[in-house]
């Protein structure tokens, strides 16, 4: 068992959840109240990493994040070491590759709030942010919480990406989906038995619970 | 606090609407669906920007399109009750109140909300959730959480529009008592002209976004423009009357100031006064006072004023003791009666033609 490679694959998945989190609330809010020139194409670019195989994403993300690219030479020149094959690189391949999941959610979440609560909230006095923290976010909050579990999910079981993005350097960039393929490919079935286990564990659990969140939430709202 | 709306806008929808409404004063937005009446709510309350429109209350400006000026909608000290009551599901009807309290803090905010719930009937059901209350129920707490804000002018969409009848009666009743604390601009959408006469005291008819008629419910029921608008067999006037007594047979008996009048029971308490919403299609008019009639009430009036449509109807406004009301006849009938202003006439009306919920409670000493 590769306790260093599940304990980043965890790291992994937080940061991308933490980092999503109000990115999906911000981005999710605008698409669902917004009406926008151009809101089909913004829609369709956060739905493209869903399409497209990881090994095509993550080889623009590479391309991308490498010394060569602007992104690239802007995090040399600010923290000093490469994007590209590292954890920072792998968190920020991570969120954009996870947009979908987080953003989709969250959107449908926010539709929920019908139209006249939401002006209500404003007739009752209510600043914009008051709204959203008092009315709109208990109101959409299943919603997010769907895509924050879809991402964390999604992320500890991502390959693709974490390999064209992160190699698999121990301890930096070597989750523990890529830990299992090590194993196979080094005929240690055994070990990678419990790896894969331990994962559909978590998988398990985490959804579980959402699940049972959510009902909890459905009898509070009757 | 004077609410000052003039409205002018060429289009999405196009409306040409200007009013004022006093403090204390309810004002009806009537009109068919579609003419508008709901996007002058919304445009008052800043919910709809129109390309050409001026809003004030009390000298305070909310909207001011010539000079682009337009306050956001939650600093408009205004309460709205919406159609559907848009109350927030998550939330118990107290904390639905107290959400709408923003110059109170922590306990005091509660007591507030428990006092508005009270003033609406609501006592003991304030830690139900929206879903766990009936229809009627929830329109309270709607108007509870308008009122909360202490609004600048309170303004009402439908509100009646989505319970039974049976509610919609009580509803009324809690609404006219509830005017006496009521010291704000108030504005009532509603298609309903029965709700309206019963509510209003001053009516504005739209009919495709333009003014059709404005004034005194009394003076606008009898316009025959206003009710070419809202469709002829409205026209109705409303007249006063104390419950005087239960007879055994089932029927109430009332005085007005014309004489006595009689109708199929009302649940009232004798002295409570009333108003009764008398349909003009309803009346029937006699010179000389008719024998061996069934109808039991023929109340003696005398005739203001004659009002000829261009159909062959004719509206007579009768004066009865201390109130107006209307007699829709035909042109015919007023020649053979030979009817100018100033004559006497008996006003024949059905008992059984006045429906319960035409007549409200009237707190007016």
């Amino acid at each position: 068992m590769d306790w260093t490679a599940l304990w980043l694959s965890l790291q992994l998945a937080g940061w991308t959840v933490v980092i999503l989190l109000p990115v999906s609330i911000l981005m999710g809010r605008v698409l669902a109240y917004r009406k926008f020139a151009g809101k089909g194409l913004v829609e369709a670019l956060v739905m493209l990493p869903l399409v497209l195989p990881p090994t095509v994403f993550g080889f623009y993300l590479l391309v991308s994040f490498g010394a060569a690219s602007p992104v690239g030479q802007f995090w040399q020149t600010m923290f000093g070491e490469p994007l590209v094959f590292s954890f920072e690189g792998l968190v920020l391949a991570s969120v954009i590759f996870n947009l979908p999941f987080a953003i989709q959610p969250a959107q449908r979440g926010f539709e929920s709030v019908p139209v006249e609560v939401r002006e209500a909230a404003a007739c009752c006095g209510m600043s914009p942010s008051r709204s959203l923290w008092t009315v709109e976010l208990p109101l959409a909050w299943p919603g997010l919480l769907t895509a924050m579990v879809l991402t964390f999910a999604h992320t500890l079981g991502e390959f693709g990406i974490v390999l064209m993005v992160g190699g698999s350097i121990p301890g930096e960039t070597k989750t523990i989906a890529i830990a299992i393929y090590d194993r196979v490919q080094g005929f240690d079935d055994s070990g990678a038995a419990i790896m894969s286990a331990v994962l559909v564990a978590i998988s398990l659990v985490t959804i579980t619970l959402t699940y049972w969140l959510s009902a909890r939430v459905g009898r509070r709202l009757g | 606090m004077t609410l000052d709306v003039i409205v002018q806008a060429q289009g999405p929808i196009p409306l040409d609407i200007a009013f004022q409404v006093e403090p204390g004063e309810l004002l009806a937005l009537v009109g068919p669906s579609g003419s508008g009446k709901t996007t002058m709510l919304r445009t008052i309350a800043g919910l709809w920007q129109p390309d050409k429109a001026r809003i004030a209350v009390q000298g305070q400006l909310w909207l001011d399109s010539a000079t682009g000026f337009s306050l956001p909608v939650h600093r408009r000290r205004v309460g709205v009750v919406f159609q559907n009551y848009a109350l927030f599901p998550h939330m118990t009807a107290v904390q639905n109140v107290a959400a709408a309290i923003d110059h109170l803090q922590g306990a005091a905010r509660k007591v507030e909300a428990l006092r508005l719930l009270e003033l609406v009937n609501l006592h003991g059901l304030e830690g139900r959730k929206p879903a766990e209350l009936s229809g009627g129920q929830q329109q309270r707490v709607a108007v509870a959480r308008a009122l909360a804000r202490r609004p600048d002018a309170l303004l009402l969409d439908e509100p009646f529009s989505a319970v039974d009848r049976a509610t919609r009666d009580r509803l009324y009743t809690e609404i006219i008592a509830l005017r006496a604390h009521l010291a704000m601009p108030v504005v009532l959408v509603t298609h309903d002209m029965n709700e309206a006469q019963l509510l209003a005291d001053r009516l504005v008819v739209i009919a495709g976004g333009g003014m059709v008629a404005a004034g005194p419910t009394g003076t606008v029921m009898a316009d025959p423009r206003a009710l070419h608008a809202m469709g002829i067999r409205e026209a109705a006037a409303m007249l006063g009357a104390v419950v005087k007594g239960h007879d055994a047979d089932g029927m109430t008996a009332l005085h007005t100031s014309a004489g006595p009048l009689w109708l199929p029971r009302l649940d009232v308490v004798p002295g409570t006064r009333v108003r009764v919403r008398i349909m003009a299609h309803e009346v029937i008019l006699s010179r000389a006072r008719p024998e061996g009639l069934s109808a039991q009430n023929i109340l003696v009036g005398r005739v203001v004023e004659l009002l000829a449509g261009d159909g062959p109807a004719m509206m007579v406004r009768l004066a009865l003791g201390e109130d107006v009301i209307l007699a829709r006849i035909t042109r015919r009938a007023a020649q053979q009666l030979a009817l100018e202003p100033g004559d006497q006439v008996h006003a024949i009306l059905k008992s059984m033609s006045v429906a319960r919920d035409h007549i409200a409670a009237d707190t007016q000493p």
